[in-house]
């Protein structure tokens, strides 16, 4: 059984989801829902554990033995990523609870195939297989994204959907270049093969590493390819938004995950400069993000630019390939998506209170639940801003130490000091005028959003938990980046796996 | 030697004609794009097993054999690519109701917001 337990984070959403289009009546999807997200919690904090241990656990789909079938590999990098997600959606379901899903019957359906989608790209060992995870959680996501069929979000999700339509061609493209020149799609197979190309053989497998870089920056919104972030994430129902803001990670984990492993220093001469691809446009991503902030007229925009700006925080440290860097950045990006997340939810509150002004920055008036709903913004900006106590100060500081010494380190910290500096700015501007440049007269009738506000301070709580244990999850990321650099251990593992009868 | 060159340009031309279509600013035309575009790449992944003819897809005992992988990879490939073809479809006669044209670009009034 507990063999098993790897496919489980894939097959226990798709089984909710499965039921939760047949099931109507919307309380019994919302205990389904709820009850699907704590159980995939629950087997990613079994699989965390499992991890922590040092090992790869390697599931063979079917008993194929690899390279010839479809591994899922466990290690700790993948289960970070299944329990961040895990811990996110729980929330988000109970988010969606609040109103949210009777304006769409299949939204908690939708979500188990986001969830899906989500932790089979997380523990897949092989391409083509990645490619399939990527298309599910796509597909999701679009359906998520048109949720509540607004004109504005209908506009969002045809951009968005062509876009990530035209990435998903390269990755093909990638994909089947990489196999005319290795003969085999199963990444651990393909960091062998990497360094034993011929000279002819290696241009066009350098080109296909280039276009799955350019793919895994569009799904992560890496500089230049980031222009369908804001008015997606923007426009999307705020849990909608909040669920998204783990979508970018997968991008960078992609990165990370494949990368080091298939293009890093092991394949020699097939090597790619991982520094030189990413850094640049990481660090044009901070900028291009915080301009953005500045320029941005409503909460939700704010908060998808710095979406975007985290993105960028995290691949130009994880740029640096070093194990120090790879860590700092690992507990970013658990910080940054829980923190990201939050601030959605703040804005779904927001909207929820200010009637047909939603989160446009404009003098309106005094919101029914004002203190409670300043009180989680103001925590929420600190936490996505950097300022202590909460997780982004502790994030930031490791950012900045990890990269110290290194020759790029003057650039990481302008940027990263300089941008922190503009989204303080923007959200304290963003904050006067919602909750002190208001109309004396009360608006109208508050709204019950008991779920909504419950989600958000349960996600408040993680961001405080993450700060508070900022030492262990700190030790768990600095053995995950020594795992992620050690690819040997990666490869033995998994080519190790015999085919039992 | 013919086969690979009428392949290659077969690829080249379906490629071609779907980027520039893709670049349109009517959402008809970016759907043909996508379409043509994922016609492409579908022939270029069944290509990056090698083009044989009149071979076993199973590895035989005399060496030659097409590759199969390389078939499921394309059979997949057009499965998902004819499901997201069918959703864009769907999605931009929505958008046709909804906006009441069929522009790329969003409406002055729509950036407003």
């Amino acid at each position: 059984m507990i063999a098993h337990l790897v496919v489980a984070p894939v097959l226990l959403p798709a089984f909710a989801a499965a039921v939760l289009v047949l099931v109507r009546p919307v309380r019994l999807q919302r205990a389904l829902s709820l009850a699907a997200c704590a159980g995939v919690l629950a087997v990613a904090l079994l699989l965390f554990a499992q991890a922590d241990r040092g090992l790869h656990v390697v599931y063979a789909l079917g008993n194929w033995r690899p390279p010839f079938g479809i591994v899922l590999v466990l290690d700790r990098l993948s289960a970070l990523m299944l329990l961040l997600t895990a811990l996110l959606a729980l929330p988000v379901s109970l988010a969606m609870s609040d109103a949210e899903d009777e304006r769409g019957p299949y939204l908690h359906s939708l979500l188990q195939f986001q969830l899906m989608g989500l932790n089979g790209a997380f523990l897949t060992g092989d391409l083509f297989n990645l490619f399939v995870f990527f298309e599910i959680l796509l597909i999701a996501s679009y359906c998520l994204l048109l949720h509540g069929q607004g004109a504005a979000q209908l506009r969002a999700a045809l951009h968005y959907v062509v876009v990530n339509l035209v990435g998903s061609s390269l990755f093909l493209i990638a994909v089947a270049l990489l196999y005319a020149m290795t003969g085999t799609l199963n990444m651990a197979d393909l960091a062998v093969r990497m360094p034993q190309l011929q000279d002819s053989e290696r241009v066009l497998a350098h080109s296909a590493a280039l276009m799955l870089l350019a793919v895994f920056a569009l799904k992560a919104a890496l500089f230049p390819l980031f222009l369908w972030l804001a008015p997606a994430y923007s426009n999307a129902a705020a849990p909608v938004a909040a669920l998204f803001a783990v979508m970018t990670k997968v991008g960078i984990y992609a990165i990370v995950r494949v990368c080091p492993l298939v293009f890093g220093a092991a394949a020699g001469e097939s090597a790619l400069d991982l520094r030189l691809w990413l850094l640049p446009p990481a660090l044009a991503t901070m900028a291009c993000g915080a301009l953005a902030m500045l320029a941005s007229r409503r909460l939700g925009g704010m908060a998808a630019q710095l979406t975007l700006l985290s993105v960028g925080t995290t691949l130009a440290v994880a740029a640096l390939a070093s194990q120090a860097a790879l860590s700092a950045a690992l507990y970013y990006l658990a910080h940054s998506t829980l923190a990201g997340a939050l601030l959605f939810l703040v804005c779904g509150l927001v909207r929820a209170q200010r009637g047909d002004l939603g989160d446009l920055l404009r003098r309106g008036a005094r919101m029914p639940n004002a203190q409670s709903t300043a009180l989680l913004f103001l925590a929420s900006a600190l936490a996505v801003t950097g300022i202590p106590p909460l997780s982004g100060f502790i994030a930031k500081a490791m950012l900045m130490q990890a990269s110290t010494g290194d020759a790029a380190m003057p650039w990481i910290w302008t940027f990263l000091l300089v941008t922190s500096f503009i989204a303080i700015l923007t959200l304290m501007r963003g904050g006067i005028v919602l909750f002190w440049m208001v109309r004396s007269t009360p608006g109208a009738h508050a709204p019950v959003c008991g779920r909504l506000a419950a989600a958000t301070i349960s996600l408040l709580i993680l961001a405080v938990l993450l700060s508070v244990f900022s030492a262990p999850v700190k030790r768990f990321t600095d053995a995950t980046a020594v795992q992620i650099i050690d690819t040997e251990a990666y490869v033995r593992a998994v080519l190790a796996v015999g085919g039992r009868p | 030697m013919s086969m690979e060159l009428l392949t290659a340009v077969g690829v080249g031309v379906l490629a071609m004609a779907g980027v520039y279509l893709l670049l349109r600013a009517r959402m008809f035309s970016v759907l043909l794009g996508l379409t043509l575009l994922s016609y492409a790449i579908n022939v270029f992944v069944f290509a990056s097993g090698r083009l044989r003819v009149g071979m076993p897809p199973i590895v035989g005992s005399h060496g030659d054999y097409a590759d199969p992988l390389a078939q499921a990879l394309v059979l997949t490939a057009i499965v998902i690519g004819f499901a997201m073809t069918a959703f864009v479809v769907v999605l931009a006669i929505a958008a046709h109701v909804r906006l009441g044209h069929d522009r790329v670009e969003p409406d002055a009034e729509e950036m407003d917001r």
